[in-house]
């Protein structure tokens, strides 16, 4: 940031989000904001505190228990000309609203041929962590990756949250927006038997105020190495930062912030230079979007691998809750797939 | 054998065994038919309250049948909308268009010039007349049998039939299976082919409405079969929380498919009667009663468009053709169920309404329809110089890339790049038109 005159302050996730629903509230009357819980209370996790009283009934409300009306209503206002920002209240409800995102949303663009669009953001916490037990834990953005028409994005630090939701809002395209609830309050290395640490200790949770954007698509390389790439995103950057820092393996990290469009151009810059690829991520393995970036990797850069593809994830398992940690791809995972690398 | 729980035998001791319902049509394929059964109050027989009433001054006509033209083909009691013959005439013109329409593009299918075509012979007046009954340019958000909307508002038959033949001029690029029109200019919402997804859609759109202080209302429509969908319950929560200004539509013709409107629960209430549970205005009408379909919506959205909130509309009335152009009626009811209907058919009522106030004459109608097919016809006709389907004259090929996303991404391009190359491996000598 040049400009000089922009005041930047240390904000976790939470308060991220909640400044940048504010800054598009501010700027754009056809943004609405609503969802379970997020009006007069602020949310379950408190990322629209505040906005109703600021912004008014009319622009910040609650719905009923219904994600199908949520994603529908939002699908007509679209229609209408709004910019509808609906929140899923836990990733794992956002089931009863797949045919409303899979058959209308991500559909409406091209069986109406640009008549009308669905410009919509879906926020919804997801991953796990948190003792939230199968039906509060849940990392499902394959299921939306997969389907044509649907944006996905994953932010990992408050500086990013900021900005790709702002980015992420103006778009004209659906955009699921899975937000990891594990380091809404601090980073995680992985070590949940460690203390937490505050976001405030992380430099990327420099935030500035007012309005910035982060594009869509494009990835950002959080530290450049040469030993290998790993691919990552959300919660899980942080946990491969910390495992690899601890190793002392200079790994270059990608944290892919947006998987649909997927800045595959980064991905395959940084495996051409390395030749060994790790893939990280906390949902379970088969049919992860990680199998998706494997195959990738694999078309475009075999020839510069010098060793097989690691894929690193939760279990194909529901998300146990006493086990949850047994679940979790930690440190010991990915520690095991980086020694593979490294001695291959 | 993997273990499973045991099929358990009946041990309810002396208890009497429970048995599983599975509803069954009254008639079958061969089964003489007789509807007497029906309660079919007599027009006029209800008082009309006024738009801005409780919802449960409405619960009788949620169980009742609105009604407006009589046996003598007059029109009757609180709900006659007192149309001039000028209106009425359009309105004939636009069904029996619809209908003409529908027949021709019916042979066109059958003749190969395109995939699929649903008619909805018998339904005119639920779109038609309802279409009357709103302004230009409240949003309708319509099901797969409200191609009588269109008509009324105007939308060209050639454009209707390029969407139908996916032919080069269709303005939805070739996309759609046919009659799943989209014109935004005519605040049509694109059709879906999945049931009943254009229903909380409505919603919300009538609540960005009320978002807004606009003035424009929505209106949507589904039939019987697809008022299951859990989609109905979520449009009708959302419109009954947020007091949103839209008029639902259930259409019961009787039959889903292959599926009657027991299927649906039709045995246990009628369909207007789920909007008591929500606490919105219901209305029951008779669907082939062209001036009650009239009154009602127009009541419907003068109560929306005041700001008193959704209605929701049975339209009582039957399907007397096919689901579509894919199925055979003859292997699943019996034959003889459309001409016992007892509401008739909403054009012959019409006309006979019309031939009663001495404002139409029986050589007008023939007149009227003779018209209409050349008129079709020479629609069909400027349309087929666009092409019929699989005839080759289609949209550019890269067309079928784009609109995925504003803009094409990275692995589009390339999925663009390999459809060219296996259509010049194919056809070496094949050039984009």
């Amino acid at each position: 940031m040049s400009d000089i005159t922009v005041k930047v302050r240390r904000l976790n996730m939470i308060e991220a989000i909640n400044e940048a629903l504010s800054v598009m509230l501010e700027r754009d009357p056809d943004v609405v904001v609503f969802g379970e819980d997020i009006g007069f209370f602020g949310g379950v996790f408190r990322a629209t505190a505040g906005l109703q009283k600021r912004f008014g009934k009319n622009r910040v409300f609650d719905t009923p228990i219904n994600e199908c009306g949520i994603i529908g209503a939002a699908v007509g206002m679209g229609a209408y000309g709004l910019r509808p920002v609906p929140e899923i209240q836990f990733a794992d409800y956002i089931y009863p609203g797949l045919d409303q995102l899979i058959s209308e949303a991500a559909r409406l663009r091209y069986r109406s041929a640009g008549e009308f669009i669905a410009p919509m953001t879906v926020r919804s916490p997801f991953g796990g962590g948190i003792f939230g037990g199968q039906t509060h834990s849940q990392s499902p953005e394959a299921l939306f990756t997969h389907v044509a028409g649907l944006k996905t994005v994953i932010p990992a630090t408050p500086y990013d949250a900021k900005g790709l939701l702002i980015a992420a809002i103006e778009d004209n395209d659906p955009v699921i927006f899975f937000e990891p609830k594990r380091i809404y309050n601090g980073p995680f290395s992985g070590y949940y038997d460690k203390p937490v640490e505050p976001w405030a200790r992380h430099p990327d949770s420099e935030v500035p105020e007012g309005y910035y954007r982060i594009p869509l698509g494009k990835a950002r390389i959080v530290r450049e190495g040469e030993a290998m790439t790993v691919l990552a995103y959300g919660t899980m950057i942080h946990v491969a930062e910390a495992v690899l820092a601890e190793k002392g393996i200079d790994a270059e990290i990608i944290d892919l912030r947006t998987l649909v469009p997927l800045d595959i151009e980064t991905v395959e810059k940084s495996v051409q230079k390395t030749g060994k690829c790790l893939i990280v991520h906390e949902a379970t393995r088969t049919g992860g979007f990680g199998g998706e970036l494997s195959a990738l990797v694999q078309e475009r850069c075999f020839y510069h691998l010098e060793a097989p593809i690691e894929r690193v994830t939760g279990f194909d398992t529901p998300y146990p809750h006493s086990l949850e940690w047994a679940y979790f791809p930690g440190p010991v995972r990915i520690g095991e797939a980086v020694d593979r690398l490294l001695k291959a | 054998m993997a273990k499973r729980p045991a099929s358990a035998k009946p041990s309810g001791g002396n208890l009497p065994p429970l048995r599983l319902h599975v509803p069954e049509p009254p008639f079958r394929p061969g089964d003489p038919v007789d509807y007497s059964f029906l309660e079919i109050p007599p027009a006029g027989a209800f008082a009309r309250p006024d738009e801005a009433c409780t919802t449960e001054e409405t619960h009788a006509l949620c169980h009742g049948l609105i009604r407006v033209l009589d046996e003598d083909h007059s029109a009757v009691g609180a709900w006659d909308p007192k149309l001039d013959p000028e209106t009425l005439r359009r309105m004939l013109r636009t069904m029996a268009l619809t209908r003409a329409f529908d027949d021709r593009m019916y042979r066109g299918q059958r003749q190969g010039k395109t995939s699929f075509y649903m008619k909805c012979t018998g339904e005119e007046a639920t779109s038609v007349a309802s279409a009357f009954a709103l302004a230009d340019d409240d949003m309708v958000f319509p099901s797969y049998r409200q191609q009588g909307i269109l008509i009324a508002r105007g939308y060209p038959l050639t454009e209707m039939i390029n969407q139908i033949y996916s032919n080069k001029a269709d303005k939805l690029k070739g996309r759609q299976l046919p009659i799943m029109y989209s014109s935004r200019e005519h605040s049509f919402f694109t059709i879906s082919g999945n049931l009943a997804t254009q229903y909380p859609q409505a919603a919300g759109w009538a609540m960005a409405s009320a978002i807004k202080g606009d003035t424009r209302i929505a209106a949507t429509w589904i039939g019987e079969g697809s008022s299951a969908e859990g989609d109905a319950h979520a449009a009708f929560t959302f419109a009954t929380v947020f007091n949103a200004p839209v008029v639902f539509n259930i259409v019961n013709n009787q039959w889903a498919i292959s599926s009657f409107s027991g299927f649906a629960g039709g045995e246990r209430a009628t369909f207007a009667a789920k909007a008591i549970g929500y606490g919105i205005a219901g209305l029951r009408v008779d669907g082939n009663d062209a001036l009650a379909v009239y009154a009602a919506m127009r009541w419907a959205a003068n109560r929306a468009r005041g700001g008193n909130g959704p209605t929701l509309i049975e339209h009582f009335t039957y399907r007397a053709e096919g689901h579509s152009t894919s199925d055979d009626p003859g292997q699943y009811r019996s034959a003889h169920e459309r001409e016992e209907w007892p509401l008739g058919d909403p054009i012959m009522r019409l006309k006979r309404h019309l031939i009663a106030l001495g404002e139409w004459s029986s050589e007008q109608h023939e007149a009227m329809d003779a018209e209409h097919i050349d008129q079709v016809k020479a629609a069909t006709k400027e349309a087929e110089k666009n092409g019929v389907l699989g005839h080759g004259l289609h949209h550019p090929f890269h067309t079928m890339f784009e609109d995925v996303y504003e803009e094409l991404p990275w692995n589009l391009e390339e999925q663009a790049e390999q459809a060219m190359r296996e259509r010049r491996t194919k056809w070496p000598e094949w050039k984009e038109p």
